[in-house]
């Protein structure tokens, strides 16, 4: 395969923005047939490379080749006509249209007087979603389909002009561990059809399993390219964040208090039915399961999001009603949500005020807000955090991932509270802020807060839970201790396999 | 470093252009006509801009919180007509009180809808542009309400009166606006206003009753149209049923070309401040420059359209783009 030359190769690349220079001097090259993993931190200018290779921005310096020939991408069509596509993470489809309405969005084939071929468009779409051997076909309202469904609507589009490269842009952050597996066969397949494929991704495990050789990017510089087979997870780490990681499972194991939060017997219509659990003070309690399982739902009913349809929630040994998010709050329950961007964060105000919300009422010197405590709270937050921002003025949306979940979590910090529950504390953020609020959630524990942790992830769940409880379709399936838990018997658990269940 | 100044001056551009733009149709509007900037004809326009104005602070407010009101044009005609009427019958000090009650039941009936029902505010307050419309008729049959005795009431202090060689009505809009001013940039409400209008399931999540803090922006979008009714009333002294139409849209106009989103989340007072001058002083210089009156409801219509492309096509630093 050494031999081939390649079908697309990126030479130089500059590309600078007032102020930064996103991209400074960035090569790569794609063979056929070979899947190339795109790695490097939040910022470090993958987006911005895949950008200018689809031709939306236009670099300062540098050239790109399809094959031997130079194309200057100089906007979209160019980089689709040239036969390369891409397959973005955040979905860009029309709900209300049909899945082949979709697929052919722009180029829809037409009859006399343009009217729609409607026919010609269905066969075609079956075709190509036959490739693709989904559950749903070519007439199917997109607004129908799961998110894995919608996913592969979009890839079905990339296949309609037979690419000759195809980029994923973390294909799986919403996918769940068997709608992988039919996307692992769809890379295979274009694979084996010869074509390039890039994939970008910052989960390791899938990077290890379907990549052949990994580029990495720091800071806008390209630092190297490794052939998957001769490395391991640790050099590419080093590679990116330029230092080791430490990854191991050891926890310091610290006192605990009493309990802070009992769940006893919650129901919430289908959503989850007759969970209980406790959490201690200094206790981090893991909850892991399949999307869809009802770990989230919990989380918000707690929170008040959600009114329980039976049980009871107890803090201190207190019987609660929790009828709000302000209930909830003036309990001492924070919720580091799921969703950073459309749940945590108001992304055009600045860091401070998103940080201050929740008590935004009380940061007040008589009728006023009072800057001074406001910036206090941000500073200290700021620094306990290692946040990176320029200053509180700036917009949170210009933050990388990782500062943002850093600001989500300082903002519910700052309200000392009883109870802290995380979910999906670490979606879509680099390995380096990864294993940082791993650390965080560590030492809030270590600090005596009762802390729970829902998450997708199992070496995250493994990682920082000194309990875990696994849930399948709205049940807890079983509770495991640290001592106890292998992988083996989590993924059991979770597939609703367990017998031995532990309400 | 010329690079990091043009940018600099790029990025000032972004964020200050409709600043910018004011002081640019000033000059052009000056040198064509110098009685333009003659300082009577500068307190005339800001005079006649007050009631508009005013109005314009209070839907600052819904627009920040994400919504529409577009109920404020006959709602202060309703205003207007109440507080005539009311004058003669119950005395002004008396139907002034009783008048901005009944402008804030509006307001509060249209919050209940929008906040806690959660109806579209598009719908809702175009839907009570008509039924304001026609319950101002129904009160008042239809008649034009005038007071009786004119010069025996001090009701005309709101619109006519003086301080010290300044117009009450601009007192009363510097004084508003330096006080609503304050109440959103400097205040928790203000801040939750921001955060509900910029994202209302994050605010929502932070514990802020968004239900509650979106009632409140249409009970403040009322006090300021009532405020507005009783300016105009009292100017007039007597006034049509359809004193306040068409003035949503104008209305409207002025907020967005201070730069508040229709989206929610960003905006000022103080832009909306200047957009309404803009607007006040753009009707006034076309005026002065001898163009027909009916001609400058077109024209009004191009300028604010073309002020809108210029900001956003100074947010996204071209003037043409496949993407918003």
């Amino acid at each position: 395969m050494t031999d081939q030359s390649p079908i697309l190769r990126l030479e130089n690349i500059v590309k600078a923005f007032p102020g930064v220079r996103a991209l400074d001097g960035v090569s790569l090259d794609l063979r056929p047939g070979e899947v190339h993993a795109l790695m490097g931190e939040n910022g470090a200018g993958k987006s911005t490379l895949m950008k200018v290779l689809g031709g939306l921005h236009q670099p300062n310096e540098g050239k790109i080749y399809i094959g031997e020939k130079q194309v200057v991408m100089d906007r979209p069509q160019t980089a689709k006509q040239n036969g390369v596509v891409f397959i973005h993470q955040e979905l860009s489809l029309a709900d209300e249209l049909s899945v082949a309405e979709n697929i052919f969005l722009g180029e829809l084939p037409r009859k006399s007087l343009g009217r729609v071929d409607w026919e010609k468009l269905y066969t075609d779409t079956d075709a190509i979603l036959d490739r693709l051997n989904v559950g749903f076909n070519a007439r199917t309202r997109v607004g129908d389909l799961s998110i894995a469904n919608q996913q592969m609507v979009e890839i079905a589009r990339a296949l309609t002009v037979d690419p000759r490269a195809v980029i994923f842009d973390e294909p799986t952050a919403s996918l769940t561990d068997s709608e992988k597996v039919v996307l692992f066969d769809v890379i295979a397949d274009l694979q084996s059809r010869g074509v390039g494929v890039i994939y970008i991704s910052h989960r390791m495990e899938e990077i290890f399993k379907i990549t052949d050789r990994i580029s990495v990017l720091r800071d806008g510089s390209y630092r190297g390219t490794l052939n998957t087979a001769e490395t391991n997870e640790e050099d590419v780490t080093q590679l990116m964040i330029g230092r080791k990681l430490d990854l191991s499972r050891n926890k310091v194991q610290h006192e605990m208090g009493d309990v802070a939060l009992e769940v006893r017997n919650l129901s919430c219509g289908k959503l989850f039915h007759d969970v209980s659990f406790t959490v201690r003070k200094g206790e981090v309690v893991g909850f892991y399961g399949l999307v869809g399982a009802g770990r989230t739902e919990i989380a918000e009913t707690i929170f008040g999001l959600r009114e329980p349809s039976a049980g009871k929630i107890l803090l201190d040994g207190q019987e609660v009603t929790i009828n709000s998010p302000q209930d909830a709050i003036a309990r001492g329950i924070s919720l580091v949500p799921e969703d950073r961007k459309g749940q945590g964060l108001v992304l055009g105000m600045n860091c401070r005020d998103n940080m201050t919300l929740p008590q935004i009422g009380e940061l007040t010197s008589g009728p006023f807000t009072s800057d001074k405590a406001e910036v206090a709270i941000f500073d200290k937050y700021h620094d306990a955090l290692d946040i990176r921002t320029p200053g509180w003025r700036q917009t949170v949306g210009n933050l990388s991932g990782g500062n943002q979940q850093k600001i989500v979590i300082g903002k519910w910090l700052s309200m000392h509270p009883k109870v802290l529950i995380v979910d999906e504390p670490t979606r879509g953020i680099d390995v380096g802020s990864k294993s940082e609020i791993h650390n965080l959630i560590r030492d809030l524990a270590a600090q005596g807060y009762a802390v729970i942790v829902v998450s997708s992830e199992m070496p995250e769940v493994l990682h920082v839970s000194d309990r875990i409880v696994a849930m399948f379709s709205g049940r807890v399936m079983r509770e495991f201790t640290t001592e106890e838990v292998t992988e083996n018997n989590l993924v059991q658990a979770i597939s609703g396999l367990s017998e031995d269940r532990v309400a | 470093m010329a690079e990091i100044s043009k940018a600099g001056l790029s990025g000032f551009l972004a964020r200050q252009g409709i600043i910018v733009a004011f002081a640019v149709f000033m000059i052009v509007f000056a040198i064509a006509n110098p009685r333009f900037i003659d300082i009577d004809n500068i307190s005339g326009v800001i005079r006649s801009s007050a009631i508009l104005g005013v109005m314009a602070l209070g839907v600052t407010f819904v627009v920040i919180g994400g919504n529409l009101d577009l109920s404020v044009g006959s709602m202060m005609s309703f205003s207007t007509i109440v507080v005539l009427d009311l004058h003669d019958k119950i005395g002004p000090a008396l139907a002034i009180p009783a008048m901005f009650g009944m402008t804030l039941c509006l307001g509060a009936f249209i919050g209940f809808l929008v906040g806690y029902l959660k109806l579209n505010s598009l719908i809702v307050t175009l839907g009570m542009l008509s039924a304001i419309h026609g319950l101002t008729l129904t009160y008042s049959g239809g008649q034009n309400m005038d007071i009786a005795d004119k010069r025996g009431t001090w009701f005309n202090v709101f619109g006519q009166g003086d301080i010290i060689g300044i117009p009450i009505p601009i007192l009363m809009f510097a004084l508003l606006a330096a006080g609503l001013g304050v109440v959103l940039s400097r205040t928790a409400f203000g801040r939750k206003v921001y955060a509900v209008g910029g994202n209302g399931t994050a605010a929502v999540f932070s514990g802020i009753p968004r239900a509650r803090i979106v009632f409140l922006t249409y009970l403040m979008s009322s006090f300021c149209v009532a405020m507005a009714g009783l300016m105009q009333a009292s100017r007039s002294l007597g006034s049509q049923n359809t004193v306040g139409q068409g003035l949503e849209l104008e209305v409207l106009a002025a907020v967005i070309l201070g730069g508040a989103s229709l989206l929610g989340g960003s905006g000022t007072i103080f832009k909306t401040v200047i957009g309404v001058l803009i607007l006040g002083f753009i009707q006034n210089g076309l005026l002065l420059m001898g163009l027909a009156f009916y001609a400058q409801y077109v024209v009004t219509w191009v300028i604010i359209i073309l002020a809108v492309w210029l900001d956003i096509a100074a947010k996204r630093g071209r003037l043409l783009s496949p993407i918003a």
